[in-house]
């Protein structure tokens, strides 16, 4: 790899100032200034975009791949069916057969869609032409965002292998496949076409995208393998193979039958804008008076809102936008601040929803209770944006019978009972795309560090996430993610976002704490009664003991344990118990796991076989009702089983 | 022989009345209940004509069908089981090993009857307490963690053992001191000296200062345990041995010496046979570093528990002596404690040539 930024200028900064001569004359100088093109600086610059080394590489070819597969399939309301496969390729010099994929250097990805496929022209420069694509200039809500990843994938390929991207292309079983294999011209940021054919290909429509590419493939903490399974967490309308390098074959089922909804370009909200992009705003418009450019080049603002802006303002709606500026922008901005202006349009946001995020989590993630929340809009920078937030907890009933099978041997002193020691881990989103670096810099993830989860019954010591068998869920969906670096990492702090999530993820705390208490109390109540009925037995033997053998043993145990029924409530505490798991009644968009069933709103797995028996007491299939007539519904649910009980 | 018998039988009766609680309670329907005198600052009153402290009559309920209660009437009854296994079988034996003969794991569960032996331990007191019965005759001895050098000669098991001919290492006081037990044949010391630490014990024996001063030279090694207690109390109630005692100037060293003089908090019950109300302070004192001129280099500064400890000893009612109270806050303004062993600063033998020879003459303690 080329050294990163050798410095273009010769000239030292710690150069003593009083120079005789300048050793470079401005000329000279003047005559190595030049343009460097785009491809020539992320070829220098490439950890920029997520290249830093082998393993994080591959990572982010699929990732861009698979980020394009998936927005071309929404767009175009397509489920997505994405094919990921990973093969390890022998290294040109060593021999034709490849090395075992833990050794390989070199890979080759190919991804798979069934999406709306690309015309022919648009080709070459989508896959060989950085910043070149369809999403840069709309505020809209989209995986990819500067049209850089995919095409900066092949470039890395082709500096690390020499080999060009193929793509096959087809936009339906009438036209032709076409394959094509382009590289870039990294002097000139143009595409340059190697080959380009017509074939024959099985799929009626869709793309595939082949990139070969130096890296290396280790499981584990940021790996593929955790990028495709977490990816499905937040995507679970999405059916996706994903052929490992080892020759294992993953499929993912599609448990929610459901695209988002089609996000829309929506103008900017007025509360977001910051003085100076409100100055650019009002030089830049094409009306003519102020109420006009009021309501017309930012969402939620009505003639009527404009002229109450204006009044709070004190300015005239008819002025020229071109002449509000120094104090009467200012006054302009105060005026906007103080008046009342609806939130920004939510239908630019594809939120995934709690039932999705409850489906996602439930088929990924073992565990006993599993909560989401949707956050309503808010905006940050006159971005609107949705936080979501989603819970997992516990082991799941497996896991815990597991535990108990280990306990068989008593411990001996000093031994501590096996704690639950590991700690929690936080899945990151934004914009429905894993984020798997920079976890600490990531406000997601000081969010969680933020919130005080010993108040829900989870251990935290300080300044860590909490501990426990849990996985946090983060997602921001937002027309524009703040992220802090171009490789999308990790996203940006604003105070907006930051409150927005802690509020997320307290709802999900204050749900966990209420399933935890639930849980304990259940517990507690059969410890009670296990208690006595444990140590009778003890205390009857001690005593027999004492008394040199000589005691009626089975009649002392008969009156202590009638006595011990008695006090324990009988029979009403098998009542009790057997409610133990009683659904979540007052914890919406849930799902508690026990070892007798499964109970909330579970995901009935749409395209085979149900991974988990349905709920028992028929909890309805995830429908994609709006979230707030769903959240009705689930109260409504709640209620009358609470009342089928009493009857009952 | 024929008494000590007896005694056994007698406390085997009242372990067995452990039992007769359960079966009377269950045969009558009733919750299984012991009472228990409580163990506690609250339920200790200072008589002050004995000079002792004595328990209270306030007493706990533990009862079994009680969740809180229940593991815990479980393991006394287990202990007193233990218990009477001893005495059937007339040993004796350890805290610690009552512990293991009273573990197992519970039927049918994961659970082990007792985890430490810090659960076992206060069962083993409170049932000394109920059953108003003494450790020793419970058969539960402690470490031998003291040492006694001196003219005098006890008995042990039969075998003589002269106190003046056993060398600069003493003899080892054993856990039970009863009459039964371990008898003071003779002694011609006249006064006792009870050190805290084994060092100063050692300095003093090595020096020979109980023949020069014709004193009995007992240490506990630290808090004194059952048996150096019950001993210098048999010295001082037999032998009519004035006790003077040396501890460390700390709050813990007053405290050790109010142990020995009114009896303990946690067993107040035992202050009757334990305590020696006469026993007397020799050092180390507050007053002591100026009167010795002590380097202040030597002492150490009082941390948080140590004042907080001080602040305590200041309310108990055996401390309201202005003698005391003076001594104590003395300590508290200077913001230091001092070692015995700091006073070794101005030489070796100190202690034995300057020090208490100088208490001893001046008469300089406090009662």
């Amino acid at each position: 790899m080329a050294a990163p930024g050798r410095k273009e200028s010769p000239s030292k900064p710690d150069s003593p100032a009083a120079l005789p001569k300048p050793t470079v004359s401005a000329v000279e100088m003047g005559a190595r200034q030049r343009e460097i093109s785009v491809s020539e600086f992320f070829t220098k610059n490439r950890h920029l975009l997520g290249f830093d080394n082998p393993r994080k590489a591959l990572l982010t070819c699929v990732k861009e791949a698979v980020d394009n597969a998936l927005d071309a399939c929404e767009e175009a309301g397509i489920l997505p069916d994405v094919v990921v496969k990973l093969e390890a390729v022998a290294n040109g010099s060593n021999g034709t057969t490849p090395p075992p994929a833990s050794q390989a250097s070199r890979f080759r990805i190919t991804i798979t869609d069934n999406g709306p496929g690309i015309v022919r022209q648009q080709i070459p420069p989508i896959f060989a032409k950085l910043l070149y694509g369809s999403k840069f200039h709309r505020l809209r809500m989209s995986r990819g965002q500067q049209g850089i990843g995919i095409s900066a994938a092949g470039m890395y390929g082709q500096l690390t292998t020499g080999k060009p991207v193929q793509i096959i292309s087809r936009t339906s079983a009438r036209a032709p496949a076409h394959y094509f294999e382009v590289q870039i011209d990294t002097k000139k940021n143009e595409p340059m076409i190697l080959e380009k054919k017509q074939i024959d290909w099985e799929s009626p429509r869709g793309t595939q995208v082949t990139l070969e590419v130096e890296g290396r493939y280790q499981k584990g903490r940021a790996s593929v393998d955790e990028y495709v399974e977490q990816t499905i967490i937040a995507n679970p309308h999405v059916k996706l193979t994903y052929l490992t390098p080892e020759g294992e074959t993953k499929e993912f089922r599609r448990t929610y039958d459901q695209l988002p909804a089609a996000p829309r370009e929506i103008k900017p909200h007025p509360y977001g804008i910051e003085l100076g992009m409100l100055l650019k705003m009002l030089q830049d418009t094409k009306s003519h008076w102020l109420s006009g450019f009021l309501a017309g080049d930012f969402s939620r603002v009505s003639p009527r809102l404009a002229e109450d802006i204006c009044k709070a303002a004190g300015l005239s709606p008819r002025a020229r936008p071109r002449d509000v500026h120094g104090q009467a922008a200012e006054n302009l901005y105060k005026g906007i601040q103080a008046t009342k202006i609806m939130a920004p349009p939510t239908n630019c946001l594809s939120p995934i929803g709690e039932q999705a995020i409850l489906a996602g989590l439930y088929q990924q993630i073992k565990g006993d209770f599993y909560t989401a929340v949707s956050r309503p809009p808010a905006v940050y920078r006159g971005n609107p944006f949705v936080i979501e937030a989603g819970l997992a907890y516990g082991k799941g009933p497996e896991q815990a019978q597991e535990r108990q099978a280990r306990k068989e041997i008593p411990l001996a002193e000093g031994e501590v009972a096996e704690n639950d020691s590991e700690l929690a881990r936080v899945i990151r989103y934004a914009n429905r795309v894993p984020l798997l670096y920079q976890q600490s810099a990531c406000v997601c993830y000081k969010a969680v560090l933020d919130t005080t989860w010993r108040n829900y019954g989870v251990a935290q010591s300080r300044g860590a996430v909490p501990s426990g068998p849990m996985v946090i869920f983060v997602h921001m969906a937002s027309v524009w993610v703040p992220f802090t670096s171009e490789s999308k990492e990790a996203i940006a702090e604003y105070d907006e976002i930051r409150k927005e999530i802690t509020l997320a993820l307290r709802e999900c705390g204050r749900r966990l704490g209420a399933f935890l208490r639930r849980r304990e109390r259940a517990h507690s109540e059969f410890r009670r009664r296990n208690i006595f009925e444990l140590y009778i037995e003890e205390v009857v033997e001690s005593c027999n003991r004492l008394k040199s053998g000589k005691l009626a043993v089975a009649k002392l145990r008969d009156q202590l344990q009638k006595m011990a029924m008695k006090r324990t409530g009988g029979e009403k505490t098998d009542e009790l118990l057997g409610q133990n798991g009683g659904g979540p009644e007052g914890l919406p968009h849930s799902i508690i796991v026990t070892p007798e069933g499964v109970e909330g709103a579970v995901p009935a797995a749409i395209d085979a076989a149900p991974v988990v028996a349905a709920s028992p007491n028929g909890g309805p299939a995830a429908t994609a009702a709006r979230p707030a007539r769903r959240a009705g519904k689930t109260k409504g649910r709640a209620k009358s089983k609470r009342a089928a009980r009493k009857r009952g | 022989m024929a008494q000590k018998a007896r005694t056994a039988t007698a406390v085997e009766k009242k372990l067995i009345g452990v039992a007769d609680v359960v079966i009377h309670a269950a045969e009558r329907r009733k919750d299984p209940t012991l009472t228990i005198p409580i163990r506690s600052l609250s339920n200790v009153t200072f008589n002050d004509r004995k000079g002792l402290i004595e328990m209270g009559k306030r007493k706990q309920a533990r009862s079994f069908f009680n969740v809180g209660m229940a593991k815990k009437f479980m393991q006394t009854v287990l202990v007193a089981d233990a218990l009477c296994e001893l005495q059937r079988a007339n040993l004796t034996t350890s805290l610690r090993e009552i512990y293991y003969r009273s573990k197992h794991t519970i039927k049918n569960s994961h659970e082990n009857t007792l985890d430490t032996q810090d659960e076992s331990d206060p069962l083993i007191e409170d049932l000394e307490v109920s059953l108003e019965a003494l450790r020793e005759e419970l058969h539960v001895r402690a470490e031998n963690a003291g040492s006694i050098v001196g003219p005098l000669v006890l008995v042990d098991d039969g075998d003589r053992v002269d106190c003046a001919r056993l060398g600069k290492g003493g003899y080892s006081v054993p856990s039970i001191v009863e009459p039964e037990y371990l008898q003071i044949r003779q002694c011609t010391a006249d006064f006792l000296l009870l050190v805290e630490k084994g060092t100063q014990w050692n300095r003093l024996s090595e020096d020979k200062f109980w023949r020069r001063y014709n004193c009995v030279l007992l240490t506990g090694n630290g808090q004194p345990p059952r048996g150096v207690r019950r001993l210098a109390r048999r010295l001082h109630e037999e032998k009519r041995l004035p006790v003077y005692v040396l501890v460390d100037n700390d709050p813990w060293g007053y405290y050790i010496y109010s142990v020995i003089k009114q009896g303990s908090i946690n067993l107040a019950f035992e202050s009757q046979r334990m305590a020696i109300p006469k026993a007397k302070f020799v050092g180390l004192s507050s007053a002591d570093p100026e009167a010795y001129e002590l380097p202040r280099n030597v002492g150490i500064k009082l941390n948080d528990k140590d004042v907080a400890r001080a602040k305590e000893l200041l309310g108990y009612t055996w401390f309201q002596k202005k003698s005391w109270q003076a001594e104590i806050k003395r300590m508290l303004s200077s913001g230091l404690k001092y070692e015995l062993d700091a006073l070794a600063n101005k030489d070796f033998q100190f202690l034995t040539k300057k020090y208490l020879p100088r208490k001893l003459k001046e008469q300089d303690w406090l009662d």
